[in-house]
């Protein structure tokens, strides 16, 4: 590699994106080439400066109150007077927040809708999701059906299967209580390498159905009724894995 | 509340310092950053269906902040904010690769600020995008709707002319 070579992948290797046999031959010209060395050099030192926290603008405090206002309850932002921005007179600026408030009417009320047909489903996808990003995503950590299977006993009022597949390949990693379509529920969790998967029962008193698959949001989601038991497993594992995990709960 | 509002607030709630400091240094001013912001949050909202929750919500999000920009760029058009590249070739390929005429080292915290505000729009957003949120070449490419070629070649181009405007002001400070 020479200077020129270098200099044109310069932004490549300090923004990481060089394969990594380019990466080598690089890091090789930086060693031996003193100007070219330099050079790079204060391009980390720029970069550095620009990484530095006192460049970054912070929001007001009050802001983030404001946004919460403004989606939760459909309420305007307060707008600048029109003083300000000759380019806004009043009357346009009453047109605006006027369209304003009907579109976020209108997309709550269309976001109301949605979440009432598809409601069941889409709790337990929510539900999923928040333990994993609430970092709650179990009660009694256990890989012992016999710890996790006990603790379940006097929370909820129905004792839930609780199967041991570790040999399977999917590794209990403990349960949790959740709320869900108006019950309480046992969730246990199971791992699929480093993914996770949700399994949640409760009684449901409805015919027996076979497992259907369905996705929302991105997760696979495995819904089947047995023994007056509604299951639902969701994942972000593939369909194929998650049909597998089914097969191995239902033998 | 609807629990979608409520998952929209968990995850985009929390990129809101991201979302304020890219409209802050995109319009140049705290009351037209706010207003940038607040509508990106709206028009977000409108739009949450069509998120998908393993993405990036912060890519996502920055996207709709970028977009929002844009089109508030259009409304209130201004002599201050309006660059064209053309326009600016001496910094586009003028940078030396000699150590000395770079200079970074005395640049000050203060002369990255204003170099950086100096920025035409299109060199300071994509090296926001990188520098402060650390984003790959192909997110970026993704938030500002731009083949990944064009990104490269853009923020090369921003570093170069970054580097021309901080060693003109030590120049400056130096005679």
């Amino acid at each position: 590699m020479n200077c020129e070579e270098f200099n044109g992948l310069h932004d490549l290797y300090i923004d990481e994106e060089l394969d990594a046999a380019r990466m080598l031959e690089f890091q090789r010209h930086r060693e031996c080439c003193p100007n070219c060395q330099a050079f790079s050099v204060s391009d980390e030192e720029l970069r550095q400066l620009l990484r530095s926290p006192s460049l970054r603008f912070e929001h007001p405090r009050d802001l983030e109150e404001r946004i919460h206002a403004a989606i939760g309850h459909s309420q305007l932002p307060q707008k600048p007077e029109p003083v300000r921005k000759p380019f806004f007179r009043p009357r346009m600026m009453a047109a605006f927040a006027g369209a304003l408030l009907i579109l976020s009417l209108l997309s709550m009320l269309m976001l109301r809708q949605v979440s009432r047909s598809r409601s069941v489903q889409q709790e337990v996808v929510s539900s999923h999701i928040r333990s994993l990003m609430a970092d709650h995503l179990t009660d009694v950590v256990s890989s012992d059906r016999h710890t996790v299977k006990p603790w379940f006993s006097g929370k909820i009022d129905f004792a839930p299967a609780v199967k041991d597949l570790q040999a399977e390949g999917f590794p209990l990693k403990g349960g949790r209580l959740d709320y869900l379509d108006g019950h309480a529920v046992a969730a246990l969790v199971y791992l699929r390498h480093q993914h996770k998967i949700n399994l949640f029962s409760w009684p449901s008193p409805v015919a027996d159905s076979p497992p259907k698959l369905s996705n929302e949001r991105g997760y696979n989601v495995i819904h089947w009724a047995q023994a007056s038991m509604s299951y639902w497993a969701v994942s972000d594992v593939s369909a194929q894995e998650l049909w597998e995990f089914v097969g191995d709960q239902q033998r | 509340m609807p629990p979608t509002v409520d998952l929209f607030e968990k995850m985009l709630l929390p990129h809101l310092g991201a979302a304020y400091n890219l409209a802050r240094w995109l319009t140049h001013n705290a009351h037209d950053a706010e207003d940038v912001v607040q509508e990106s949050y709206l028009k977000a909202l409108r739009s949450f269906h069509t998120f998908r929750v393993e993405a990036d919500g912060r890519a996502w999000l920055l996207k709709v902040v970028r977009n929002t920009f844009y089109t508030w760029l259009q409304r209130n058009r201004d002599h201050r904010l309006s660059t064209n590249l053309a326009d600016e070739p001496q910094y586009a390929d003028g940078a030396s690769l000699d150590p000395e005429a770079v200079l970074i080292k005395a640049a000050s915290l203060e002369s990255v600020h204003k170099a950086l505000k100096d920025l035409p729009l299109e060199y300071r957003e994509v090296l926001v995008l990188r520098e402060f949120e650390g984003f790959s070449y192909k997110q970026i490419a993704e938030i500002s709707d731009l083949p990944i070629g064009t990104v490269m070649s853009r923020i090369s181009r921003a570093r170069r002319d970054l580097r021309a405007r901080l060693s003109d002001a030590a120049q400056k400070v130096g005679q």
